[in-house]
């Protein structure tokens, strides 16, 4: 059985004109997938009997609910999912006041091989299609609540594409979840050919994991500076016209006397020089056998003042879900594929 | 520096992602083992031992990036790769012939030889394609370390044996018989007591491999400024 969820408007109306169905059955179709949140295509009552019945030979709905949520002390939860293939993704509902954010999976483990990352040491095992990323946003309790989606989970985004564009175009679109892309926030170690693409395609804020402004200790840290260097990266943003609404972030996870000096002040000065943006100091939540140390808070307090006082506007993140292994940086299955 | 016949040589461009693509021709094409492929295609510029070069069959679809296998003086340049029966370039690499065109970029990157410290290389399937070029250039590690599943997969073996004797390790981590090792390079490094500190290691592979040798390094007491990771990505 194939799954109707995750398709976009187009793919309904095609499929159903190609079964001989008028084509505004795709929109009903979307209509109950994406607003009425239904589980059955029997739920779909507005189809005539003739079209539930000849959908429900070839497909299904296919939504799957979560099969393992735990809670922070924080109020954080963290969700398991499991994917088509036998693996698992996990994904962190994080509610801050007013805010409901989700974070999502875009790939089941990570190619990109992150010093720093929990997701990174289970290499990758498999990209996820737009409706197993939709999914993590529907099949969570918190669905109808949620005020902001970002692609901060499991996986590189910009390594999945397609698939992260049409779950964005399902998000966003009308017919679909009719979310605003200025409340959508899309992470990348910034692939720069995907980059490129995404922000033409998309209207969706971006964010850049940064780490540090220097390329021998970037490339250390994070490998994929050997295939697309941090100056290229930023070349792209600093060239794109970006309107007054679209919000570009630079995440900066802080290691202890590795890159909080005023040397990296400086650098980062320089390297964002001319561009429209937004800090974000992360801290470290240390993983096991990390050669890597956490900041500590008044050094982390003086490296946010120091971006701050050039000009570089700088938040520090609250660190939430660590001790559900929920925070930034933290999300594995790699135990679970095994036994899969 | 360019030689007159580069400048020459060098034909049209386009501008892909962010690398501009230049018209190449193909010099040759051999399959060394089963659905693996070495290329080689005219030196428009020159190259350092693990550069790479970001390669597209036509001007509508996005490069893909491969490490050079050539030497630094080579003639042509040589890439190795691996056909991808679903993929949309490998398909169409595997079936150039002389002459053909293809879009290479200039080599890039700095995935390059440390000709201060001594270098232990660590490579699984193509990745061994930089150390490779590497040694043909003239560097030499104090030790190397290739992971395959089959014997035909340990590339470029008689190039490595001639100049490494016994510090190229072959890991055998399939079921056919040959090798220096039999297990993974990770079962191999774990099985180690010590291991040079002060060396530099380079990795080039798929990121689980990167990874887990990575982790492993680092637990042995590797400093983790001392290694250096390529990762097929």
């Amino acid at each position: 059985m194939q799954a109707l969820f995750g398709k976009t408007l187009d793919e309904l109306q095609s499929l159903v004109v190609e079964m001989g169905l008028p084509k505004f059955t795709g929109k009903q179709i979307a209509d109950w997938l994406y607003k009425k949140k239904v589980a059955s295509v029997d739920d779909m009552t507005n189809l005539s009997k003739k079209a539930r019945a000849m959908l429900s030979e070839n497909f299904e709905v296919g939504t799957f609910p979560p099969v393992k949520v735990q809670k922070s002390t924080d109020g954080t939860k963290k969700y398991l999912f499991p994917t088509a293939h036998g693996k698992y993704i996990e994904t962190a509902m994080i509610p801050d006041k007013e805010r409901q954010t989700v974070c999502v999976s875009s790939q089941v483990g990570c190619k990109m091989g992150c010093l720093f990352c929990m997701t990174g040491k289970q290499g990758f095992n498999g990209q996820l299609t737009a409706g197993e990323i939709v999914n993590q946003v529907q099949m969570i309790e918190e669905t109808d609540h949620i005020t902001n989606i970002v692609y901060m989970g499991m996986g590189e985004p910009f390594d999945n594409l397609e698939e992260v564009l049409k779950s964005i175009d399902i998000l966003t679109s009308d017919w679909g979840y009719a979310m605003s892309p200025r409340r959508i926030t899309v992470s990348t170690i910034g692939i720069v050919p995907a980059l490129k693409r995404f922000l033409n395609e998309s209207k969706c804020n971006l964010a850049i994991s940064v780490h540090t402004p220097f390329d021998d200790e970037r490339q250390k840290l994070m490998p994929v500076q050997l295939a697309y260097p941090l100056k290229s990266v930023i070349d792209e943003i600093r060239a794109f016209d970006f309107d007054s609404q679209r919000k570009v972030s630079f995440e900066y996870i802080v290691f202890g006397g590795l890159n909080d000096t005023s040397r990296h002040v400086k650098e980062m000065n320089r390297l964002l020089n001319g561009v429209r943006s937004h800090i974000n100091l992360i801290r470290f939540h240390p993983i096991p056998g990390t050669p890597l140390e956490k900041t500590d808070e008044q050094r982390l307090q003086r490296f946010k003042d120091e971006l701050n006082n050039k000009g570089l506007l700088t938040t520090i993140r609250a660190s939430r879900g660590q001790d559900i292994y929920a925070a930034c940086g933290m999300l594995s299955t790699k135990g679970l594929q095994k036994d899969s | 520096m360019f030689s007159v016949y580069m400048l020459m040589s060098i034909k049209k461009k386009y501008l892909k992602g962010n690398h501009y693509l230049f018209e190449n021709r193909v010099v040759d094409l051999e399959e060394i083992a089963e659905g693996k492929f070495l290329l080689w295609f005219e030196k428009q510029f020159n190259a350092k031992a693990g550069h790479v070069v970001a390669i597209a069959a036509d001007e509508s679809h996005e490069p893909r990036i491969y490490s050079l296998c050539s030497s630094e003086k080579a003639q042509n340049m040589q890439i190795l790769f691996d056909l991808k029966p679903d993929g949309v370039l490998t398909p169409r690499m595997a079936s150039l012939k002389p002459g053909d065109v293809l879009y290479v970029s200039k080599p890039y990157g700095s995935f390059l030889p440390d000709t201060e410290i001594p270098m232990w290389w660590i490579a699984t399937g193509t990745g061994i394609a930089p150390f490779r070029a590497m040694l043909q250039s003239g560097f030499k590690p104090a030790m190397l370390l290739h992971g395959a599943r089959v014997a035909s997969n340990f590339y470029f073996e008689r190039d490595f044996k001639l100049e490494l004797k016994e510090n190229y390790i072959r890991c055998n981590s399939g079921s056919n018989g040959q090798g220096d090792f039999f297990g993974r390079v990770s079962a191999w490094i774990d099985a180690q007591d010590e291991l040079p500190l002060s060396n530099k290691y380079y990795l080039c592979g798929r990121a689980l491999m990167v990874v887990e040798v990575r982790d492993l390094l680092i637990a042995k007491g590797v400093r983790y400024e001392n290694i250096v990771s390529e990762i097929f990505f």
